[in-house]
């Protein structure tokens, strides 16, 4: 590979770290609470509301039902709303975002569901309120799970992150596909796989790693 | 809504006020800071599977600084009673009074208010894995907005006065069960509680560590004056602590008082199925011998039952001279509880039949004869 293409391959790798790294933070900043709010007011939840519950979770079960592909090519005229434009990284956010919040959310609920009802009613009876509740109990308790989650998530954003490069949205998988699919540059396509291989690895590594330090304390 | 103008008798009032707060203090000082009262409570659970009566009727009145122990069977209603009290239950019919107030009345704010002044542990502990010993006692205050620096000492004065100095920093996973308790009381004293309720809080311990943690609630009721409630399924636990006892039957009360007279002579089945544990049987050797008849040279065989009401207790020489015969002592066990003896004697002697039990009485409980047999025994 010319030094000019390693050039292009870093320009492609911080491209994909950009997109997976702004969309993996609004899922995770739009993923909790919706995720919070589904466990809560599920019935039997200290926040019960049975409808808005049933409504949130059927969004949320219509997005993930979408295949990513399918998601990339329906959102395109709301991305142009949004971003005014349905190519680059900024492009690439929206789609991205759009699938992993629902994802993570619902990963996210398993392990917020799984926290002891006791700790909550202990909560209860020492008097905090919902919000303590939430952050005290609920949060910090599903904090290994929801970090495994959002490991999870990242890995999968990774791999749909290649998927929008071939709408136009830079990063590795827009490169494997102009010099690897286009122009038969198998060199080009296998620095781009290993680079990918690379990051999984790395973002599962750190994640297992920080969910075992958390559970055993 | 006594106690919400108890404040103003500490402040000196005059003319019409005079009256208002003389009986304002009348009615606190008799509900006290401290007390329970169920009006007519019932509690239905109704579920797709159907509906559960799991309270009926319960009038009840707990005094404030008592050690109160609730027992009854599996499912009987102990946990739903216990947790009408700090509302995580709530009745469907009847009315639940902490210090004379009617708590069913009180809105989100309020209820967080009365639940800062009940403390509750727990049979599983239910402690936050995520936080440390310090973390986990501190957080009622935490979230009453107290100070950090009142949370820091008062988290040192409770965990030493529950025995946990240098265990600040550890998670309670790395905690015996013992010790993991300790910090559940430690959590539930730290705001200073009035009443501390305790669902079977024993229950997952060992024996030797379920006796030193009722030495420390003892302690506690007596040191802090506060009242505690417990749910037990042992009974060696309410005579261990208990002043009164109350025996729940299928959600309703089959018998409540002092342990001594609720143990000594339990008047509902329920009672004394649940002591049935405690009470030994007639020995294997001796019931193989028994006869119906008196035997030829014989002796009669007595059951004698003291409920601790006596008033000279197991008295031995008493029962000699009340039957008019030497009395030998064959088998049994006397507890004391709260001061009363109480239990079963098996006794052999000579010549007695049922006219001379009349003898007996006031001397001991109840008297019977179980049979007699042949004077070797
Ligand atoms: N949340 C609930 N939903 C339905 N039934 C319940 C619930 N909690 C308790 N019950 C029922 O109410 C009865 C009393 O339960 P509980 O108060 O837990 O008894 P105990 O503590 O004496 O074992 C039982 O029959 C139990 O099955
Ligand atoms: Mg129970």
């Amino acid at each position: 590979m010319s030094p000019a293409m390693y050039n292009r391959l870093w320009l492609a790798f911080l491209d994909t770290v950009q997109m997976v790294g702004i969309s993996a933070l609004i899922a995770l900043v739009i993923g909790i609470p919706i995720a919070v709010f589904l466990v809560v007011s599920a019935p039997g939840g200290f926040f019960e509301a049975p409808r808005l519950n049933r409504a949130v979770a059927a969004v949320v079960n219509g997005f993930r039902a979408t295949p990513f592909i399918v998601l990339l090519v329906a959102l395109l005229p709301f991305t142009r709303f949004l971003t005014g434009t349905t190519i680059g990284v900024w492009a690439a956010i929206v789609p991205l975002s759009i699938s992993a919040t629902p994802f993570f959310a619902r990963i996210a609920e398993v392990s917020l569901r799984e926290v002891d009802k006791g700790l909550i009613e202990a909560a209860q009876a020492m008097g905090c309120r919902k919000w303590h509740i939430v952050r005290h109990v609920l949060l910090p308790e599903a904090f290994p799970g929801i970090v495994g989650g959002f490991t999870i998530t990242v890995v999968t954003m990774i791999g749909a992150s290649a998927m929008a490069g071939a709408v136009g949205a830079g990063g590795l998988g827009d490169m494997a596909i102009r010099y690897g699919y286009q122009r038969f540059d198998t060199t080009v396509m296998i620095a781009v796989i290993i680079v990918l291989i690379a990051m999984v690895t790395l973002v599962q590594f750190a994640g297992d790693y920080t969910v075992r330090r958390l559970r055993n304390r | 809504m006594a106690a919400l103008t108890v404040e103003t008798t500490a402040v000196p009032v005059h003319g019409a006020a005079t009256e208002k707060v003389a009986t304002a203090t009348r009615v606190a000082s008799a509900a006290g800071a401290g007390s329970v009262r169920f009006e007519k409570l019932g509690k239905i659970y109704r579920s797709a599977a159907g509906a559960v009566n799991a309270l009926e009727d319960i009038d009840l009145e707990i005094p404030a600084g008592r050690v109160y122990g609730i027992i009854g069977r599996s499912g009987a209603g102990k946990s739903s009673l216990l947790r009408t009290i700090n509302r995580l239950e709530t009745p469907t019919s009847g009315r639940v009074l902490v210090d004379g107030q009617d708590i069913g009345r009180f809105d989100e704010d309020a209820l967080v208010e009365l639940r800062r002044r009940l403390g509750m542990i727990f049979q599983h502990f239910n402690l936050l894995s995520a936080k440390t010993v310090r973390e986990n006692v501190a957080l009622p205050l935490v979230v009453a907005g107290v100070p950090k620096k009142q949370i820091a000492e008062r988290v040192d004065e409770v965990l030493a006065l529950v025995g946990l100095e240098g265990k600040h920093n550890v998670y309670p996973s790395r905690l015996s069960g013992g010790q993991k308790q300790r910090v559940g009381i430690a959590r539930a004293l730290v705001h200073k509680p009035e009443i501390l309720l305790c669902d079977e809080a024993t229950s997952a311990l060992d024996p030797e560590t379920t006796l030193s943690i009722l030495k420390l609630l003892k302690d506690i009721n007596r040191s802090l004056g506060l009242t505690i409630i417990l749910i037990t399924h042992e009974m060696s636990v309410i005579r261990e602590i208990c002043e009164n006892v109350l025996v729940l039957e299928q959600g309703r009360i089959a018998e409540e008082g002092p342990v001594w007279q609720v143990f000594g002579a339990p008047k509902h089945d329920a009672t004394r199925a649940l002591l049935r544990p405690l009470s030994r049987d007639l020995p294997e050797d001796i019931a193989a011998r028994l006869q119906p008849q008196p035997v030829a040279g014989g002796e009669a065989v007595l059951e004698l039952h003291y409920t601790g009401g006596e008033s000279a207790g197991p008295d031995l020489s008493c029962l000699a001279s009340a039957l008019g015969t030497s009395v030998r002592l064959l088998h049994g066990t006397i507890d004391r509880i709260q001061g009363h003896a109480q239990g079963t004697l098996l006794v052999a002697a000579r010549g007695v039949s049922e006219s001379n039990l009349e003898a007996l009485k006031g001397h001991v409980g109840s008297a019977r004869i179980l049979g007699h047999v042949a004077s070797d025994v």
